[in-house]
């Protein structure tokens, strides 16, 4: 109501399309970091640290891992977060160091379909992932079928 | 005591570059490094050219980056900045070079002009004063002793990167009226700060904090800025 509207002062400054997109991008970063905290905290200490450590690690113990929804719904939370804040911080990087149009487009190009690809592998990985693909194999899910 | 000032000198009617020339002065332990660059000026070179007025640290118009750090030659002491070494002077980063220690600040002011820097109101203007209590006033005091030095806003590593950033020093004038509880304009600094070039190119880098002389908690502004612009409406 008391938004008064005078006429603005001389300046190079020229308004662009309003909206929350860069407060949206710099709140995200601080909320997937604090989740990636605890997801990769995890994540390291029960591929590496419990059990046999680094040693129990191979394709078994992948297939044993994404036979629990748990585990896939963590891997998929993480692959999901770490790209589209390693996504996102690159794109800060490209604003500030990039000068010119062209160049900022093509890197920002380049950014987001490598994020695309690596986003859309990974999820289908995680969701048709067949422990059975090697039809010799001799873990328990396979030979009990 | 004997000193070496190394000057960065610029003149584009001489060459295009750049390069460092050393003076020898003698100076006080407690001289400024203002003092210094005088006796440079007046006893052996009148062609250095930079930018001084109230020689007190009022003005704001002597902000240059001594031993790698801005500061105001007026307010820097020569036993402060280790004197047995060479003591470098350059002109502040980010903003064009006219000549020696003198940059165009130009496009500084043009940050600052942006985010209106002056009191937005309506309505019929009172007979008095606009009253505001001792609690109001001092919310938004630390940013009311800004100088316009350009200390801070070049000591921004995004700022020199690019310079379509507002800078700390717009964010601190907005902020000298965004949280003045006469003021009405708040709205409209929050949505000029909102944009892509303004507060959320800030990385917190305290850069800005450790620059200003006037001991302003830059960083801190920017924070609140950010703060205002996520809990609004
Ligand atoms: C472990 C938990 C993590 C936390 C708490 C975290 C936190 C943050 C925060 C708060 C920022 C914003 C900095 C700013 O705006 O000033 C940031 C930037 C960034 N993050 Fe992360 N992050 C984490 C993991 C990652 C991972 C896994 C990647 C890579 C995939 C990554 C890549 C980046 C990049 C490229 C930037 C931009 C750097 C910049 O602004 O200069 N971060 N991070
Ligand atoms: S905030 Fe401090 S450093 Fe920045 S222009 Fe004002 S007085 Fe100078
Ligand atoms: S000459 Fe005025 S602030 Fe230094």
């Amino acid at each position: 109501m008391s938004l008064t509207s005078i006429p603005k002062p001389r300046s190079t400054y020229k308004a662009g399309r309003s909206n929350n997109f860069e407060m949206n991008s710099w709140l995200f970063m601080r909320g997937s970091g604090l989740l990636l905290v605890v997801l990769v905290i995890g994540h390291l200490f029960v591929n590496l640290w419990q059990g046999d450590g680094i040693q129990q690690i191979d394709f078994a113990f992948v297939a044993g891992k994404w036979a629990s929804p748990f585990w896939q719904i963590w891997d998929l939370a993480m692959l999901w977060l770490a790209m589209l804040h390693g996504m996102n911080g690159l794109r800060t990087i490209i604003n500030d160091y990039a000068s010119r149009g062209g160049t900022k487009f093509t890197l920002k190009t380049l950014l987001y379909f490598a994020t695309f690809v690596t986003v859309v592998l990974g999820t289908l990985v995680i969701f048709t992932f067949d422990p059975c693909i090697d039809p010799a194999s001799t873990l328990e899910v396979c030979t009990n079928r | 005591m004997d000193v070496t000032v190394k000057i960065l000198r610029y003149n584009p009617e001489v060459s295009e570059d750049a390069s460092w020339e050393s003076y020898q002065v003698s100076a006080e332990p407690t001289d400024r490094v203002l003092d210094a660059l005088h006796k440079v000026k007046w006893d052996l070179d009148g062609s250095l050219t930079f930018r001084r007025s109230c020689a007190h640290g009022v003005c704001g118009s002597d902000a240059m980056r001594i031993n790698g750090k801005n500061r105001l030659a007026c307010k820097t002491l020569i036993k402060d900045v280790n004197p047995s070494q060479p003591i470098s002077v350059e002109p502040i980063k980010g903003l064009p070079v006219l000549k020696d220690l003198v940059v165009d600040m130009e496009p500084f002011f043009d940050a600052y002009r942006s985010v209106m820097p002056f009191l937005v109101t309506s309505g019929n203007e009172p007979t008095r004063e606009r009253l505001q209590s001792q609690t109001d006033r001092e919310r938004f005091d630390d940013t009311t002793k800004c100088i316009l030095c350009a200390a801070c806003t070049t000591s921004c590593p995004v700022y020199w990167t690019d310079g379509q950033y507002f800078g700390p020093q717009a964010i601190v004038g907005a902020h000298r009226f965004i949280f003045d509880s006469r003021d009405e304009g708040t709205d409209q600094r929050l949505e000029i700060l909102n944009d892509k070039e303004g507060v959320w190119r800030c990385r917190t880098t305290f850069n800005c904090t450790e620059a200003c002389p006037r001991g302003i908690e830059v960083t801190k502004a920017i924070q609140e800025v950010k703060r205002a612009l996520i809990f609004r409406r």
